[in-house]
């Protein structure tokens, strides 16, 4: 394999260095001279209780090497310096519990984590961001507390295992984020788009930034005679499907794919790229380029303005909560089962381009630890701290306090089962 | 002289046998242990693959259909990356071994190792980074100047995630094993032969041709070979930078490019659920056994050689 | 008193000495002066990837030209193919020189001893650290390492020393086969087996080990049967000759022989498994603390870090490409010391055949 060295080969002894002492690393054996000519002592079988016995290896610089990997040892072994632990007359709840689910929610996920863990030093919240399917998957199997997904849980993807027996699933909205429509063309800073022209720049149908289109709803824009290169997601999404659920609600004629997770259309200009971030960064670095990302990932990136109810909105976080804050909950089987039925082409004044993402959590535990610890946390991602926590670090839009007061209540209603 | 005469001698011979047969049965278990997991892999995959080979995707199309353009896609790539690489391989592995001076060849070849202590995950970000915005004006001039030629046909893409720069990303990656395994196949040259191509009178690259490179071609192949099925494997760093789609295409720096199983494993596993799992997990099978091929190939390639 | 001079017969119809590097700055020259007129008629930038090639090419068509006129085509193909292998080496330099510029620039940023002693746990946005990623990865390496270097040595001895047979040649077709398996497919394997034997709460950091050796074991195999193939016969046989029985002379005197071998072959099969990312993704999981346990609950690994830092980030997106890059330098850090450490131990283990 590479980097061994090949048929050893035939050197010659140096005479001269040869004298430096020798450390016996002992193999109790007979002896075998493994070294020829190195050391200065000569190792003899004699009887046994002479000191020097075994084989002999020369190592004139092992003492060195043991006394770094001793270093690196005791430097790695200490505990993270910002991880006191818990102190003697700590008790509050403790304990580890897992979770999983959409990465859409990960920065806010991480963000209620750490506000609860800095309050409960003894609990470790581990939430994976391995997808909402994942997540809903691990969280039907028992595995996890509770699962972060962009999609409601269905009632019929299996029997819940952590939940006591004749429980449901219920869905929280806990996440609102809105869904900017971003794009990097030189010279342009502001663009409008309404539902049709959105969609048919996205399926590929409208090919040039200049296309009549687009330039009657911007007359002002100096927009450029080139290829619109279309930058979508390459791997599955939330941050998809409320997008092409969005599209094909507002323009139902120009997208008729049906709204999923894989980008549907695949045109010469579209362009797939992984995770949130894959897109932003190829619409940054891109030429005339065009995308939808979550908004708190936008960075810096002009997005365009959307047509709702015959006025042009950008987003905000007040206009996407009213957005969700506008929409009726779905009819489901229990009353605290709070799916959120977006009404895409919104109120006046509202960014209805939004992604909702929910905490599927059981109406009822098994272990009466789980549900004492949930109810805490998820009190705690309701609440307006809670809420603000996550809008700062993960530019999350906090939940209209009519929305948040739902979920609360839904929260206060989870019991366990003995 | 009767074993008899000395009771230790006896025991002795006891303890050896013993001890022979303790160590044999170890190692043979050893063996056999990797016979037993490479089996329950395979098991493994057949088993989670089989509802999906029978059934097709959970959108309803066939499974081959679903597969052909992903394995066109990974061994695409490969035999991209690969012809990149070999040239490039052969002659650093001749320049550390033939042409650069003795005492600077050590340390050439080491910093070529050093490519090789690069996780993929790091190539995927300097893939992301650097790599694709450079080749986006190598890629205008190709569509515009050289567009006819159905590998470089247009449109060019703007973000540069094209099999081009992925072809790039996997040849660097592959090089550095090829060109260790190649250096040393080049080192192993008998001198007489090398030193009577002088003699008579020959060139420094004639004399690569006459005795370096015959001598070496088992190794060059086994090199290929051994880059080839890392090429072919390849997860992260194809994930990250290849803007894939379903199909079937021999444009190199469009936006339309077809995936590898590997990567759309990576991608879409974290979304799927029921049917879409085993789906993919019959993709994983497919690889498994285009690398078993290919390897078997390979093994027959150099046996053939050696033993004729 | 003769005045015919005479050529040097050992020079003649050769170019001299310096004609490689003239040539060069010929066409340096006239591709620059073109491009630059060019350019600057157009009023574009001066195109230095342009200018590269054309020079480079320029130079290798001209001094080919003049080489064959001058010393014949023989020698001028010699020529040729020299300047190719140089360019093959350089060419090969350009991506690792650009590697290694983004990496150390942009992972210098967060390159402190914040980085080096804390962990992500109630960290977003700026500050926070890699410990828990460095542990977990030297802890998961190191139990890959426990279980694929026995397995692997044992493989290898068998099949040098005892092997003869069906069993030796299927084991090293299918060590082979194995060095072909796909990460993430090794990965799927740990997860199921997992979850076979322990159920729910099967992300564990043993899971992912498991999953490394399956990668790592046809690598120890492969270079410890090189090695062990190279010690000489004479050594065996001597030990035979003196009585010692066959297991006794493979542990005291083969494997100590090619021990320096069998370690680098072992830093090197670590080196490869370390940077792996899709099967810890998917069994050992995520975490943002320190988890020191490698049989409860998920571990967090290094490169899983890097990924995770750039897919996801945050609102203040450049802490987290900053946190990404500085972890990337730090593997690939590792893996050098792992690999000088191979070297090391090959120098100073080496047998020195010399009498």
């Amino acid at each position: 394999m590479s980097g061994v060295s090949g048929t050893p080969r035939v050197r010659a002894v140096r005479a001269s260095a040869a004298r430096t002492s020798c450390t016996a690393v002992g193999f109790r054996s007979p002896p075998v001279y493994l070294d020829w000519g190195r050391c200065s002592r000569r190792v003899v079988p004699t009887a046994p209780h002479t000191a020097t016995r075994g084989s002999v290896i020369a190592l004139p610089r092992a003492r060195a090497l043991l006394a770094t990997f001793a270093a690196a040892g005791l430097l790695l072994s200490g505990c993270a310096a910002n991880e006191p632990g818990v102190d003697a007359d700590y008790d509050g709840p403790s304990g580890r519990f897992n979770a999983s689910g959409s990465s859409a929610q990960e920065a806010a996920q991480a963000a209620w984590i750490s506000g609860y863990q800095e309050a409960y030093p003894g609990v470790t919240i581990n939430y994976s961001p391995v997808g909402s399917g994942a997540g809903r998957a691990n969280f039907v199997e028992g595995w996890t507390v509770y699962a972060g997904s962009d999609a409601a849980l269905d009632e019929d993807e299996g029997p819940l295992v952590s939940c006591a027996d004749g429980a449901t699933a219920l869905n929280l909205p806990v996440y609102i984020s809105p869904i900017a429509v971003i794009f990097n063309v030189e010279g342009v800073d502001d663009l409008r788009l309404d539902p049709d022209t959105m969609a048919a720049v996205f399926n590929g149908t409208i090919g040039t930034w200049n296309d009549p289109a687009i330039a009657a709803l911007n007359p002002e824009a100096a927009l450029p005679d080139a290829p619109i290169t279309v930058v979508h997601r390459s791997d599955d999404s939330g941050t998809t499907e409320n997008f092409t659920e969005y599209l094909h609600d507002t323009a139902p004629d120009v997208w008729t794919e049906e709204p999923s997770d894989t980008y549907a259309y695949r045109f010469a200009g579209a362009d797939g790229n992984q995770g949130n971030s894959g897109v932003v960064e190829g619409v940054r670095n891109g030429r005339n380029t065009i995308g939808y990302a979550d908004a708190s990932r936008a960075g810096g990136l002009s997005s365009a303005q959307i047509l709702v109810e015959g006025e042009w909105v950008s987003f905000s976080d007040e206009a996407a909560a009213a957005a969700v804050a506008a929409s009726p909950f779905a009819e489901r089987a229990d009353e605290h089962d709070l799916v959120i039925e977006l009404d895409r082409t919104g109120p006046a004044g509202s960014y209805p381009l939004v992604l909702v993402s929910y905490m599927v959590v059981c109406s009822e535990y098994r272990d009466a630890g789980d549900a004492a610890f949930l109810t805490d946390y998820a009190s705690w991602v309701a609440s307006e701290e809670g809420q603000a926590r996550s809008a700062e670090s993960a530019g999350s839009a906090p939940l209209a306090e009519a929305t948040a007061e739902r979920v609360r209540e839904a929260v206060r209603s989870i019991g366990a089962d003995g | 002289m009767s074993a008899t005469t000395n009771g230790s001698t006896d025991a002795a011979l006891r303890g050896r046998r013993l001890g022979d047969a303790v160590f044999a049965g170890m190692s043979r278990w050893a063996g056999a242990l990797i016979l037993i997991v490479l089996a329950a892999v395979a098991i493994f995959l057949i088993a989670q693959a089989l509802p999906a080979l029978i059934q097709g995707t959970d959108e309803g199309e066939s499974f081959l259909a679903y597969v052909l353009p992903l394995a066109f896609g990974t061994v695409w790539a490969a035999a991209l990356a690969l012809a990149m690489a070999i040239p490039v391989a052969i002659g650093i592995a001749l320049f550390i071994s033939h042409y650069a001076p003795r005492r600077l060849a050590a340390g050439l070849g080491y910093i070529i190792d050093l490519l090789a202590a690069v996780p993929s995950v790091v190539f995927g970000l300097w893939g992301i980074q650097v790599l694709a915005p450079a080749t986006v004006p190598l890629a205008d001039w190709l569509t515009a100047n050289a567009g006819w030629i159905p590998l470089f046909a247009g449109p060019a893409s703007g973000t540069g995630r094209t099999m081009l720069t992925v072809a790039i990303v996997l040849a660097v990656m592959i090089l550095p094993i090829m060109t260790a395994m190649c250096r040393e196949v080049f080192l192993q040259t008998p001198r007489l032969n090398e030193e009577a191509a002088l003699a008579l009178g020959a060139t420094q690259w004639e004399m690569i041709t006459m005795s370096v490179l015959p001598y070496g071609r088992p190794g060059i192949v086994s090199a290929a070979m051994l880059g080839l099925g890392r090429a072919l494997g390849e997860t992260m760093a194809v994930a990250m930078v290849l803007s894939p789609a379903t199909v079937i295409s021999f444009a190199l720096v469009t936006t339309q490019n077809p995936a590898t199983i590997a990567s759309n494993i990576a991608l879409n596993f974290p979304e799927a659920h029921g049917l879409g799992v085993n789906t993919l997990i019959a993709t994983g099978l497919v690889l498994f056994v285009i690398t078993l091929a290919v390897n078997a190939l390979a093994r027959w390639y150099v046996n053939r050689r050696t033993v004729g | 008193m003769s005045a015919i001079t005479r050529a040097n017969p050992l020079t003649a119809g050769r170019l001299p000495r310096w004609a490689n590097l003239a040539v060069f700055a010929a066409a340096a020259v006239v591709f620059g002066v073109g491009l630059g007129l060019t350019a600057a008629a157009e009023r574009a930038e001066f195109p230095v990837p342009a200018f590269v090639i054309t020079t480079v090419l320029g130079y290798l068509v001209l001094l080919v030209v003049l080489s064959r006129v001058v010393e014949g085509p023989r020698r001028a193909k010699d020529r040729l193919m020299r300047n190719l292998v140089v360019a093959a080496f350089l060419l090969a330099l350009t991506p690792l020189i650009s590697l290694i510029v983004t990496v150390v620039g942009r992972g210098a940023a967060r390159f402190d001893i914040t980085f080096f002693t804390e962990s992500m746990r109630n960290v977003t946005g700026e500050g926070g650290g890699v410990l828990h990623a460095v542990v977990g990865t030297l802890e998961i390496t190191a139990a890959a390492t426990l279980i694929s270097v026995p397995i692997g040595l044992l493989t290898a001895i068998y099949l040098v020393e005892y092997g003869r047979g069906w069993l030796a040649r299927a084991i090293t077709f299918f060590v082979d086969v194995m060095t072909g398996i796909p990460s993430i497919v090794a990965g799927l394997f740990a997860f199921s087996l997992f979850l076979l034997l322990f159920g729910p709460g099967s992300r564990m950091g043993l899971s992912g080990a498991v999953a490394l050796s399956i990668l790592m074991i046809p690598v120890v195999v492969r270079s410890s049967e090189e090695m062990l193939k190279l010690v000489p016969r004479d050594l065996r046989e001597a030990s035979y000759a003196l009585g010692v029985p066959k297991w006794r002379t493979i542990l005291k005197v083969v494997i100590p022989t090619a021990i320096a071998g069998i370690s680098t072959g072992v830093m090197l099969a670590i080196a490869r498994v370390i940077g792996e990312t899709a099967p810890l993704l998917i069994t050992a999981g995520f975490t943002q603390s320190m988890n020191y346990d490698l049989t409860d609950g998920d571990m967090m690994s290094l490169p899983v870090f890097v990924y995770n830092s750039y897919i996801s980030q945050g609102v203040d997106a450049q802490a987290y490409i900053d946190r990404a890059w500085a972890g990337a330098l730090t593997l690939i850090l590792i893996v050098m010391l792992l690999n000088l450490l191979a070297r090391l131990v090959a120098k100073i283990f080496a047998p020195k055949l010399g009498r």
